[in-house]
């Protein structure tokens, strides 16, 4: 039997288990819930890596498998269908959701053992996965669009899960409304692009557009930017990038799958298959890398203040997607999905490691109030230790380094690239490896400042040794030229993709590039124990001087857009509307109600409980119905 | 046998069936409302009878007895609702009886 003829059970199978949990999840025991939404997910990742083995060990025609289930629907030579496209890019991103949602999943059993509404926590789980399956698996981009809006959807359902608070509340909405800004942007994309091709079949898009647009011409320009307005949205760059720190309000394993490890990777998807338009549209490339580069150091400045430990690892996200748009705006296409594929096990590993020491210390995120927790707790922090590693590229030993050393290097030797994009991520690799550390020396060092009687449980532990185990060597399949030049990796993705050009003068820099990177991690994690752990008065000293508590409180509060956009943004709406409350549309449907008040007002007068008017009634209507029958 | 013309007659259940109609509209205690209603009903009855001779069938005479059994029926029952009434509420007047307006 072909493999490949499965591919149709990888999203089917987590969405009838979302089914089958919220129509009838009641009648599962409490484990059982989880551990059937744990298996469907399981069983998809099963059938991805069955169906990877068969790419891998033979290849179909072309590099490509399509299957077609049946046609959406067929509007005037418009016709989508429901239909899956696997590619190397595509089984990439299906075997990272797959297997990290598997784990994450897993890893929920225990999170939610003893949390309310856990039925409807594995439920929109599963939709999720279902979604972002879609997103990567459809053929045309209608349906990738679908899945878009579906991962959407179960963040919002998810990041308010706690919904008694209303805070939560309030992230979810924030997540919604700001990435459905981006979302708008690309359906105009979209459909700028069905007007001009007929048809949103990403295969056939992909192979007229150059045929039928010149490089740099402006149809090119305006959907490619209006994609990234989609992308921007969804991958929590700039200038969109607000809601993912609140979306830290869902609990942890939720901000492990969805704003870490997944669906925020979805806009580095949607830009590295749509790789034709933008290489059509240099500008717009270009513009990725700049908002790759400035988001990246942007997000990574805030995240050296924050103190909630969530909210560090939110923010080393929004930076390492800023990695990710800067490789891919400089046509380092495969280093994009090599770094998106490791960042997906270092993050969600982090994650889960947090929710581990969240739960051990009753819900206190702040890190500063944890301290010491490495004797207590020496799985999670030894996997902690791995997945930071990772994050800060430790050199040579952590899966990071390896793929962040690739971006860093196409960044400087790439035709698109330039020394300064160059010089945007070096700068983000020390800054992170500072705030990285910080967070480990601060929460897993010193002095113990509470006791803890938790014990993580097993079905904690598996999943975060696991990952912990990736982070170090998923790194190994792309080695660099100067460690032997071992690049399966590349190879596989390559096939889609175009390769990278590189300036021939700059080829010879990559060991210097890798030197210093190296140097600098190991510098800012020096740099991270003089001043959280060996000098911590330092630190103190310069937050209580005026400048130093103004910086603090701008990079504290994300370089203060909340409160640009509040201002900009909220602020006149909400004014707008207050003003106009009372409008001509609304006295329309306002009429009507009132008519029907009144002649509502009308007849219940007649009901007064008085028995001789109703008699009065009767005979009065006897006479009419009697002079209507006898004389009309 | 005197003859009676038809019109006549059914002159006659007409002036009852207003009189009795009149005395359901204007009437506030409910025993006389249901006393004004047997008139009506009796007046019904009575057209029933002059139809019933004019045609020389004994049809009317069986609808008659039909509208007797039915006046007895009406009159227990309204007469134990009557008597309900008067035990809550002391009083049988329908003005004072209005508690079921909206």
């Amino acid at each position: 039997m072909d493999v490949f003829q499965l591919l149709w059970l990888i999203p089917a199978l987590p969405f009838f288990s979302f089914l089958i949990l919220s129509l009838s999840g009641s009648k599962f025991s409490r484990t059982g819930v989880g551990v059937f939404a744990t298996i469907s997910v399981g069983i998809s990742a099963l059938i991805t890596l069955i169906i990877g083995i068969q790419f891998l060990s033979s290849p179909p025609a072309g590099h490509f498998y399509e299957q077609t289930l049946w046609v959406w629907f067929d509007v005037a030579g418009f016709k989508p269908s429901i239909a899956f496209y696997l590619d190397p890019l595509s089984l990439v991103f299906t075997f990272v959701v797959t297997f990290v949602s598997f784990l994450i999943h897993w890893y929920s059993i225990g999170f939610m053992k003893t949390e309310e509404g856990h039925v409807r926590f594995f439920a929109y789980m599963n939709l999720f996965v279902f979604s972002m399956l879609m997103l990567v698996l459809a053929n045309n981009l209608l349906l990738l669009y679908l899945g878009w809006e579906g991962v959407g959807l179960c963040s919002f359902l998810l990041i308010g899960f706690w919904y008694k608070d209303p805070y939560n509340c309030y992230a979810a909405r924030k997540a919604f409304i700001v990435t459905r800004i981006g979302d708008t942007a690309m359906m105009v994309g979209l459909l700028m692009l069905v007007k001009n091709f007929n048809t949103l079949d990403i295969a056939s898009i992909l192979t007229t557009a150059p045929q039928t647009w010149s490089p740099g011409a402006s149809q090119a320009f305006w959907v490619t930017i209006l994609l990234l307005g989609g992308a921007v949205g969804k991958s929590a760059q700039l200038p969109l990038q607000t809601w993912l720190p609140d979306a830290m309000a869902g609990p942890s394993p939720v901000s492990a799958l969805i704003h870490a490890a997944t669906m925020v990777t979805a806009g580095v998807y949607l830009i590295a298959r749509t790789h034709v338009l933008y290489e059509l549209a240099p500008a717009v490339q270009t513009l990725v890398a700049i908002v790759g580069a400035a988001t990246l150091l942007i997000a990574g400045f805030s995240a050296i203040v924050q103190r909630d430990i969530k909210r560090v690892l939110a923010y080393s996200t929004i930076s390492q997607i800023g990695y990710m748009f800067l490789a891919l705006g400089v046509g380092a296409w495969s280093a994009a999905v090599f770094h998106f594929m490791i960042h997906a096990f270092f993050k969600s590993l982090l994650f889960l490691s947090a929710g581990v020491v969240i739960i051990a210390m009753h819900h206190e995120h702040d890190i500063f109030k944890m301290g010491g927790l490495r004797k207590k707790m020496p799985v999670v922090f030894w996997t902690f230790l791995f997945g930071a590693g990772a994050l800060a590229a430790i050199p040579l030993i952590t899966a990071g380094f390896y793929s962040k050393d690739e971006i860093l290097f196409f960044a400087m030797a790439s035709t698109k690239g330039s020394t300064w994009l160059w010089l945007a991520g070096f700068v983000g690799a020390f800054i992170t490896s500072v705030y990285t550390f910080r967070m480990v020396f601060v929460a897993f060092f010193g002095e113990q400042k509470h006791d803890i009687p938790y014990k993580p449980g097993i079905s904690f532990k598996i999943p975060l040794i696991i990952l912990g185990i990736l982070s170090l060597i998923a790194g190994f399949i792309e080695l660099p030229h100067t460690f032997g030049h071992f690049t399966p990796f590349s190879d596989f993705i390559n096939t889609v993709f175009p390769a990278v050009q590189l300036i021939p003068e700059k080829e010879g820099m990559e060991l210097t590039l890798q030197i210093s990177t190296a140097v600098l991690a190991l510098f800012g994690v020096f740099l991270a124990w003089q001043l959280y752990m060996k000098r911590p008065q330092m630190v103190t000293r310069f937050k209580e001087t005026g400048f130093g508590k103004r910086l603090n409180d701008f990079l504290f509060s994300g370089w203060k857009f909340d409160w640009l956009y509040d201002t900009f943004f909220v602020k006149p709406f909400v004014w707008l509307s207050k003003i106009d409350k009372s409008d001509f549309v609304d006295r329309i449907y306002g009429g009507v109600a009132n008519l029907n008040l009144y002649f509502n007002k009308l007849l219940s007068a007649t009901q007064n409980g008085n028995v001789r008017s109703y008699v009065l009634g009767v005979a009065l209507g006897a006479v009419i119905a009697l002079t209507i029958i006898l004389f009309l | 046998m005197i003859y009676v013309p038809a019109n006549m007659g059914l002159l006659l259940a007409a002036i009852l069936f207003l009189l009795g109609l009149i005395g359901v509209l204007t009437r506030r205690n409910v025993l006389f409302i249901l006393m004004s209603l047997e008139i009506m009903l009796n007046a019904a009855g009575l057209a029933f009878v002059v139809a019933g001779a004019h045609w020389m069938q004994a049809d009317g005479q069986v609808m008659f007895i039909f509208i007797l059994t039915m006046a007895a029926a009406e009159v227990s029952v309204g007469l134990a609702l009557i008597l309900q009434m008067h035990r809550h509420h002391k009083t049988v007047d329908t003005n004072v009886l209005n508690l079921l307006k909206d």
